[in-house]
């Protein structure tokens, strides 16, 4: 705040609780003129005021209240750039990124600033990390088949991933069912947990340009038939035949990368799972214009420890028998 | 008493008469408003699918209309048979009196149509739409000149207290309704703040916090220094504490909005300032309520026999207790777990049914008659049966709203031991469900209240037998 606008807040702030004092000392002294516990001369509407003195009680906490004012304006910041005593502020403000923020924190801690947020999460980190720390040493699959472990799993879950996957965790349009056990980039404890920590980026191009009207819906019609529903023969056929580049991804007999070990995260074509609708208009509309689905990572966000019991959470939801 | 001088003045009280009338009215109306909003908290299908029913949009309603139909009506029937009678003048300038009567209905029927449409500023207290914050304006404006014009033309040399109060809340409602209201215009139902961001939030919070404090506070403590002196047939108890806390009270209030906005995007600086101040403004708070009820002293058995002064002695300590209650919740820490609670909206409530309604039914009680010129209210019985609904009422009401929203914000802060939130927002919401029926009931007890009072008033304007002796003289 520049310096006019800082002593401004000064000037209105001081002499409002100046005044209070000398409202306040003024008024203990009996200048009406006539003596106390008598009625003033001002007489109206057959109302009349007492002179009578201020409550001592009252006077007392006026004055109390008025000192405590000074005290806590000279200890927290109030008085426009004044930054008080105590160094104290709610938070890093202005921060835009978690480097920005962590930066921040360090250097709110060498200057010996007091900012609150950072003490409240730390104090957090203090009070909550052990039970996250205790978790993160036992295997997942233990954890998958804890009861203590899952409470916290699902509530990590519902506070980071139901916004997209659901509270149920079946998906939308779009993000994926976690309990049908089929995966885009693997359902082991691994390939789960990379998911979660480092998010995905999955991109299917749009082949409009390439395949045009015709060749959209033979396309159409052979990726129907992988899914053993019935179409125009002869465009399946013409569809199949053209299927080769589409195999890159999802391997030559469409099921998938997973099944091929492929890293792409392309779906199985032929199981009837749609992740962005199955109809053939839905389908149409895939391979015209592509799709690009996004997993955000929360490895910066959550932490490993925190990944670790999600990770278990997840795997559990697909595999509801513990068959180890 | 006996020492008042004999007057020959004739006090306009047409104006007054309109206004006491539309006191009674608009308080049925805008609680009955309420009930239902409160009502549909609990049984949401009451709004019949139909927009202009719902919450939404009926709740600006419920609060205007208890504001600024009720509270701002009981303030101008009160503030011009105050000025009058205690400057010892007819008011200044009729017609213009009569003109903020009937303007200041028109703007009550045009948030009465509005609201339920839909149209909105967006900003709590202050929804109306330009077209009519600009009516508001100069019916306001109009008002001033009245009041000041009265003052001035005074035949005493002493300003009485109570208009030092009323002149108080008239010159600050002005300023914060301009400024508050400063929009760009896009068409006659829709406009925007020239304010943005966090200053627009604060604008909107000092005018927000000061239709409390000047409105709802300072206007009600102007009615209490003559209804309840009045009543009691006591002297004020100390006009030297009367100086100091209208003061402070004036010095203190402007700057307390910033306590509605703790733990936002306003700067640390304006939190910090805005709550040292609400909580030195505990102080002079209590300062009118001890005037008022040390008023009593040497008349308590009065209370007894006299509901209207029952009535405006409860008001005093509602006001007692919800300026300590504001300020503690003014106090960040507390604030942390009271605020976006119930427990805000039983605060408003302990203030607005407790303080500024009794203290305007206890002051219409007293007032409808004199200006109707007859002895005393039809029924005191009435009254008495008016006092405890309307206490059962409000006690009701506030139990309700502290339990639901202290249980609130200690739902919404715990954890569980891995630090995740116990509960969800909905988990809290079925726990509060039990209260919103106690405070529908609450509501029930308030209105059934009022239709008493509308009866009574009834009873009393219409009856023939004039009073003992002319109301002017009457003093």
């Amino acid at each position: 705040m520049s310096s006019f606008w800082n002593l401004w807040i000064w000037v209105l702030t001081i002499p409002v609780l100046v005044l209070c004092v000398v409202l306040l000392v003024w008024n203990l002294k009996n200048y009406v003129g006539v003596p106390e516990d008598e009625t003033t001369n001002h007489e109206v509407d057959g109302l009349k005021e007492l002179n009578n003195p201020l409550p001592k009680w009252w006077t007392y906490m006026f004055f109390a209240t008025l000192i405590w004012s000074v005290f806590y304006l000279a200890a927290y910041p109030g008085l426009g750039n004044y930054k008080g005593f105590l160094n104290w502020t709610s938070s890093n403000q202005g921060i835009k990124s978690l480097e920005e923020s962590r930066q921040a924190v360090e250097l709110a801690r060498a200057e010996g600033r007091h900012v609150q947020l950072d003490v409240e999460n730390a104090r957090a980190d203090e009070v909550f990390g052990p039970v996250f720390q205790a978790f993160a040493k036992r295997d997942v699959l233990d954890l998958a088949y804890d009861t203590e472990a899952l409470k916290i799993g699902q509530r990590l879950f519902l506070q980071n991933c139901a916004l997209c996957h659901g509270s149920d965790a079946r998906g939308q349009r779009g993000y994926p069912n976690l309990t049908d056990n089929d995966w885009l980039y693997g359902g082991t404890p691994e390939k789960i947990k990379e998911t979660l920590l480092y998010g995905r980026k999955a991109a299917m191009p749009g082949w409009e340009a390439a395949l045009g009207d015709q060749g959209i819906r033979e396309m159409t019609a052979y990726v129907l038939q992988l899914s053993g529903r019935a179409v125009n023969e002869k465009d399946a056929e013409a569809g199949k035949a053209k299927f080769g580049m589409c195999a890159a991804c999802h391997g030559v007999d469409g099921r998938g990368s997973v099944a091929h070990n492929l890293p792409f995260g392309a779906p199985n074509l032929t199981n009837n799972i749609w992740l962005y609708g199955g109809s053939a208009k839905d389908i149409e509309e895939t391979l015209r214009h592509g799709r690009f689905g996004v997993m955000p990572a929360f490895k910066e966000t959550l932490g490993e420890d925190k990944v670790h019991i999600l990770t278990a959470y997840v795997y559990r939801l697909a595999n509801p028998e513990d068959l180890r | 008493m006996s020492q008042t001088k004999p007057l020959n003045v004739e006090y306009n009280y047409s104006v007054v008469r309109l206004f006491a009338i539309t006191t009674v009215l608009w308080g049925i109306v805008g609680m009955v408003v309420g009930v239902l909003i409160a009502a549909q908290l609990y049984w949401p299908a009451l709004n019949f699918d139909t927009p202009w029913l719902t919450y939404s949009r009926l709740r600006p309603l419920h609060t205007n209309a208890v504001i600024f139909a009720f509270g701002t009506s009981a303030l101008f029937a009160t503030c011009y048979y105050v000025v009058q009678r205690t400057c010892q003048v007819r008011l200044f300038a009729e017609k213009l009196a009569m003109f903020t009567f009937w303007g200041w209905q028109a703007v009550i029927v045009a948030a009465a149509i509005t609201l339920p449409m839909g149209l909105s500023q967006s900003k709590e207290y202050a929804e109306l739409e330009w077209p009519i914050d600009i009516l508001i304006t100069i019916v306001w404006v109009s008002f001033a000149i009245v009041f000041f014009g009265t003052l001035i033309k005074r035949k005493t040399s002493h300003i009485y207290v109570a208009n030092w109060f009323y002149g108080g809340f008239i010159i600050t409602v002005a300023a914060l309704h301009i400024v508050n209201s400063m929009v760009i215009p896009l068409h006659l139902g829709k406009s925007y703040s020239i304010y943005a961001g966090a200053v627009d939030a604060m604008v909107q919070w000092w005018y927000g916090h000061n239709a409390v404090g000047f409105l709802l506070t300072a206007g009600f403590l102007g009615m209490m220094y003559y209804f309840v002196p009045k009543q009691a047939g006591r002297p004020v108890y100390s006009y030297r504490l009367s100086i100091v806390h209208f003061w402070a009270l004036i010095a203190l209030y402007i700057w307390a909005g910033p306590h509605h906005l703790h733990y936002t995007a306003l700067p640390d600086w304006t939190q910090s300032l805005g709550m040292v101040m609400s909580v030195v403004l505990f102080v002079p708070s209590w300062g009118g309520m001890i005037n008022g009820i040390m008023t009593l002293s040497g008349a308590w058995h009065k209370l007894k026999t006299d509901p209207i002064l029952r009535f405006l002695i409860v008001s005093l300590s509602f006001y007692g207790m919800s300026t300590f209650e504001g300020p503690m919740m003014a106090i960040k820490s507390v604030n942390a777990l009271s605020h976006y609670t119930d427990w805000t909206v039983g605060h408003v409530h302990s203030g607005a049914l407790g303080w500024v309604a009794m203290i305007s039914i206890g002051a219409m009680y007293h007032l409808i008659p004199a200006v109707y010129n007859k002895d005393g209210m039809y029924s005191l019985k009435l009254i008495n049966t008016h006092f405890w609904l309307h206490t059962i009422g409000v006690v009701l009401y506030i139990v309700a709203m502290w339990i639901s929203g202290i249980m609130q914000g200690m739902m919404w802060r715990a954890v569980n031991t891995d630090g995740t939130l116990t509960y969800s927002f909905v988990q809290s919401l079925e726990a509060s469900m039990p209260f919103y029926l106690m405070r529908f009931i609450g509501g029930v007890f308030v209105v059934a209240g009022m239709l008493l009072m509308a009866y009574n008033v009834y009873k009393t304007v219409s009856s023939k037998t004039p009073a003992a002796q002319p109301a002017a003289a009457a003093a």
